[in-house]
């Protein structure tokens, strides 16, 4: 009897101080995929967003210098900030010294040095979405603008004018519904409206904002639901629209900012895209009610003669191991493209670098969704 | 002799109450109720052998045993069982689901007194909206319960939980008990519970039993991390809330016996409101997002020993759930969505005894089903469902054999709609076969040993939501199947002299391979667009194994220990070319730890004082079938402990229980940036008059 009474002691005793370790910062991970590249481009970063309540944005880093690729940056030069960089990542942009992330579901803009990732502070919008820099401002959209519940509950979006001095809202111009990616344009701020929270009825408005009053001049009917804008070297507007997911496919319009008009409709759809000089690299994930699958692509668009110069800018086949395109980059120097795969949203996803003549050099594993680059260094090509 | 067996068989029953998973398992239920004028010997302890009535036992949970394990609600109950995972959002209010054996939440029937709790919408039922209180009993049973007088239902699930609530027990002149309970303690709880148990006459009898609950929610949490040299990086602590629960419950039912039969009729009535407390990431504290719950169920049974040859059982229910759910945060999305479901159920079994030890059943299910919603272009889905399963049981000295077929028809009719206007009407049918067939063998009559081994094939059906919810349903989806192979054996000892009042050992292996499983794969451009389909593969192969001992160290003193032990690895088959370098192909399956287990020890003195202890331990899980470190969870354990002292006071029973749960205090999230409680306290005390 008092063997047993103490064998059951033991082995109370054992589970109750049965291993548990401390959770550790995360330790970047550092991956060698090619050979040192020296030109002036020194590195880029890649965004992964994280999937919605995961809290796993994250910061990953390419330097062109090692061709080392490391995983998750943030935590390590910031080891003392609770939670780490935060949920949902939904844009990156380096203005002067300084990088800004976007973290849409942590309803913040990260403030880091761009060497070093250091923190310098945080820009509080909620559910802040895209962001641009203008001589000495940043601007963000945002969807959560004041709620007028008259007749029905609406909330329009805005755009938060932000000094980056202060790191302050100094400024606020309403647009329309759940607002996206911003452009500007020679003095001018062009949003592209979605109205995504309002489907089915969704906007299908840019709003122009003219910078020196800080006011909505313009809305300017494209298309519904829109996503991206991107202007070229020649005052055109490129513009991506989401469709309906239904019977209205997704697409990009070229809207030219001196002729006031839309000058063109690609009809290839979209879900992503990178200017590079004059070219667009558009990739894109359609799902088909008929194959029961994504269909994607990966086009080029000649922004200079509006005419589309390959459906597929993958020449190797590694189209194929690619589930979900979703980020697009390039490099402005070599102009290398870099294509990230978020597979199913949850798992680790992919970047491949593929040469200028569409050929894979290498890939590496990201973390979660990797949707978004900025380029460290000079990335001016003249 | 039969009357002695009857005693005897009604005292094996009885010893359920004071063991932890019961040494002896249940007995059918037609069984029981013959010799319910014995049970008022509830107090006495007695072991005594009894043949198996089911080919495999379940793991049982008595009331007694579910009054030590300081659970509030059924969820946190049935963490004890071996085999089973708890997905927990923390908190008293927050959504609780079982898991059983990695095959996934929506493979679990969950059977509240005999009928299936259904949930067309989403196919969950979350367990910690079920409270504790008025529950004599739970059950789980792996495969199906190998008893074939039962209704169709029954056959349908891969694993099966049955609740089975408090029936009326009178002591010898006793017409009337009355039960009122108080619980209060962290979390702000205030639980108050009236139960009154009336004997109408010899045959008739009911209870009525109300409950309120409400908590605040709010705890502290802390979450911390290290450099890799110990130093601390950053600790922060932080409270809880939008935790809160404010919910109603009633509950009533009679109970009938008739001349070789019995009938009862009860109706449930559940009114909540809730905070979702959500996830904690950085920068968003505190969440806003709240639901409302209505759920009604009546319904009822009726069965009978009509010959030698023939028994019948009648059963029928009408339940109408409602749901209400908005996010009012405006850094969001406005969402403010309403849901009704409505489903009648009618079901007749039949068990035909053709020759001693050989039965047969034949069970025949009808169900509708209904969900309606505010969602835009919402399709307004219907099922009829019929379900036929023909069922047989051979006992041949110590071998038991069962085997049944299950038929499911199902008939889905939806809409299509576009702009508020119905454009198309849709109707779909499938019939599906499903067997399952259960062996025991018993090799000797003086040892107490067993072996056993069963198959099983079934699947779920698409839920409403997995089909038609607006956007990422998905019409076209097929069934998700599981296969079982179990394999095991179970030894007891009950030496009626000595120290040793029983020992108990089992352990079972198995095998489950999830087929066609239904995931959400991402769709089309950007991110929260999802559509469901039927790619995903799991294989499981687990071990579990529970232990438990009684001892009579000295007179009126008694003590148990119960041990479940659970390995399981479960991985993801789904997607061969994502294989290595954090790619999910053969990767454990999220939140299914390979390592899970729970010790129980309880030590009571002539049912004047009780003490229990209990230990859950859930080893280390990743969040996603990517088994990388940034994936990773910690594992976590918890220690619960508490003391219980009954005395009387004229011919009123009283019982004071003092509790504290997580006793070290660990700060732990079984759901990633879900933090659940840390060290906390419950008061409870119960007056029996």
């Amino acid at each position: 009897m008092k063997r047993l009474t103490y064998t059951i002691l033991a082995i109370v005793a054992l589970i109750a101080t049965s291993c548990r370790n401390e959770d550790i910062i995360f330790i970047p991970e550092e991956v060698e995929v090619a050979r040192p590249e020296f030109t002036s481009v020194q590195g880029f970063y890649v965004l992964n967003e994280g999937n919605r309540g995961s809290n796993k944005a994250t910061l990953d880093f390419y330097d062109y210098t090692t061709g080392v690729y490391t995983r998750n940056c943030y935590a390590k030069a910031n080891p003392d900030v609770p939670k780490e960089m935060g949920d949902v990542g939904n844009d990156l942009g380096i203005y002067g010294t300084r990088l800004y992330a976007v973290i849409n579901c942590s309803n913040k803009i990260e403030v880091m040095d761009k060497n070093t990732l250091k923190r310098l502070g945080q820009i509080e919008i909620p559910n802040c979405r895209f962001i641009k820099f203008h001589k000495g401002y940043a601007y963000v959209t945002s969807y959560a603008g004041p709620v007028i519940l008259d007749p029905e509950y609406e909330q329009v979006g805005y755009v938060a004018k932000v000094d980056t001095a202060t790191l302050e809202v100094v400024d606020k111009c309403l647009v329309g519904f759940q607002p996206d990616d911003l452009e500007i344009v020679e003095d001018k701020i062009y949003v592209a409206n979605s109205g995504g929270y309002r489907f089915p009825n969704y906007e299908n408005t840019i709003s122009v904002i003219d910078i020196a009053t800080f006011k909505e001049v313009e809305r300017i009917p494209i298309a519904i639901n829109l996503l991206s804008v991107k202007s070229d070297r020649h005052g055109v507007l490129w513009i991506i629209s989401r469709g309906n997911y239904y019977d209205i496919p997704s697409n990009i319009y070229a809207y030219d900012t001196r002729k006031h008009r839309i000058v063109k409709k690609m009809d290839i759809p979209a879900s992503a895209c990178w200017m590079d000089g004059d070219s667009l690299y558009v990739v894109s994930t359609q799902w088909s009610y008929v194959t029961m699958s994504n269909e994607v692509s990966y086009a080029i668009i000649n922004t200079e003669t509006q005419q589309l110069v390959t459906r597929n800018f993958i020449t190797d086949g590694t189209d194929k191991l690619i589930q979900i395109p979703y980020g697009i980059a390039v490099n402005p120097i070599t102009k290398d493209i870099f294509v990230t795969d978020a597979k199913d949203y949850i798992s680790p996803g992919r970047l491949y670098c593929f040469g200028k003549d569409g050929v894979l050099k290498w890939d590496v594993r990201t973390g979660d969704i990797p949707g978004h680059f900025v380029f460290l260094g000079d990335t001016k090509t003249e | 002799m039969k009357r002695f067996l009857a005693i005897l068989l009604s005292l094996t029953v009885l010893c359920q109450a004071v063991t932890a998973t019961g040494i002896n398992d249940s007995v059918p239920e037609r069984r029981v109720n013959s010799v319910d004028s014995m049970q008022y010997l509830e107090n006495v302890i007695v072991y005594g052998r009894k043949p198996y009535a089911e080919v495999i036992p379940a793991q049982v949970l008595s009331a007694k045993t579910l009054e030590g394990l300081n659970s509030h609600s059924v969820a946190d109950a049935i963490r004890y069982f071996s085999g089973v995972q708890l997905k927990d959002y923390g908190g008293v209010g927050g959504i609780k689901t079982v898991d059983i054996r990695s095959m996934g939440t929506n493979h679990m029937g969950v059977f509240y007194d005999g009928i299936q709790l259904g949930n067309a919408q989403n196919g969950q039922i979350d367990l910690g909206k079920f409270s504790l209180d008025n529950i004599e009993e739970i059950s789980l049973y792996n495969g199906q319960k190998s008893d074939i007088f039962q209704p169709a239902r029954d056959y349908g699930s891969a694993g099966t939980i049955y609740l089975r609530t408090r029936k009326p027990k009178f002591n010898d002149g006793k017409r009337d008990n009355i039960n009122f309970t108080m619980r209060t303690g962290s979390f702000d709880l205030v639980n108050p519970s009236l139960r009154w148990e009336h004997k109408l006459n010899r045959s008739v009898s009911f209870t009525l039993n109300a409950e309120y609950t409400y908590a605040s929610g709010q705890y502290h949490f802390r979450y911390r991390k290290k450099f890799s040299d110990g130093t601390l990086a950053w600790d922060t602590t932080a409270l809880r809330r939008n935790g809160d629960v404010h919910a109603w419950r009633a509950e009533g039912a009679v109970f009938g016996a008739i001349p070789d039969g019995k009938w009862n009729a009860k109706f449930y009535y559940y009114d909540s409101e809730r905070g979702i407390p959500g996830a904690i990431v950085n920068n968003v504290w505190k969440n806003s997002q709240r639901q409302w719950d209505r759920n009604f169920f009546t319904q009822g049974g009726w069965q009978k020993k009509v010959s030698e040859h023939y028994e019948a059982m009648v059963n029928a229910k009408y339940a109408r759930d409602y749901m209400h759910y908005v996010n009012p945060d405006t850094t969001l999305m406005l969402i403010d969505n309403k849901f009704w479901q409505d489903e009648i159920y009618v079901s007749s079994a039949n068990k035909f005894t053709i020759v001693r030890d050989w039965d047969v059943n034949l069970s025949i299910d009808y169900k509708w089903n209904h969900l309606n919603s505010t969602l835009v272009n919402f399709s307004y889905p219907t099922r009829h469902t019929g379900l036929a399963a023909l069922a047989t049981a051979y006992t041949l000295g110590g071998f038991k054999a069962q085997a049944s077929l299950l038929y499911t028809m199902v008939n889905d009719l939806h809409e299509s709609r576009n702009a508020g206007q119905t454009i198309a009407h849709h109707s779909q049918w499938m019939h599906k076969f499903t067997p399952a067939a259960f062996f025991s063998y018993a090799p000797w009559v003086q040892h107490d040993l067993n072996f056993r081994a069963f198959y099983k094939r079934i699947f779920r059906m698409p839920t409403f939501n997995d089909l038609y919810y607006t956007d990422i349903g998905n019409a076209s989806l097929k069934p998700e199947y599981v296969d079982q192979y179990n394999l095991g054996f179970q030894y007891q000892l009950m030496p009626e002299e000595g120290i040793f009042a029983g020992f108990k050992i089992s352990a079972d292996a198995y095998y489950n391979h999830v087929t066609d499983k239904i995931i959400a794969v991402p769709k089309g451009t950007g991110q929260y667009r999802w559509m469901m389909m039927n790619i995903g593969k799991v294989k499981i192969r687990g071990v579990d194994v529970t232990a438990r001992t009684s001892l009579r160290p000295m007179r009126d003193v008694r003590l148990d220990l119960n041990l479940n032990y659970t390995y399981q690895r479960a991985q993801d088959y789904s997607k061969p070319d994502d294989y290595g370098d954090g790619g999910t192909y053969k990767g454990q399956i999220a939140y299914i730890p390979w390592h899970s287990g729970s010790a129980v020890f309880h030590a009571s003195w002539r049912d004047v004082v009780e003490l229990n202890y209990s230990f859950i331990y859930v080893g280390e899980r990743y969040h996603t079938s990517s088994n990388i470190p940034a994936n990773h969870e910690q594992p976590w354990y918890t220690h619960d402990i508490s003391a219980h002292y009954t005395f009387g006071v004229g011919k009123t029973r009283i019982k004071v229980t003092g509790e504290v749960n997580n006793l070290f205090n660990q700060y732990y999230d079984v759901i990633q940036n879900y933090p659940m409680p840390g060290r906390n306290f419950k008061i409870i005390l119960k007056f029996d008059i």
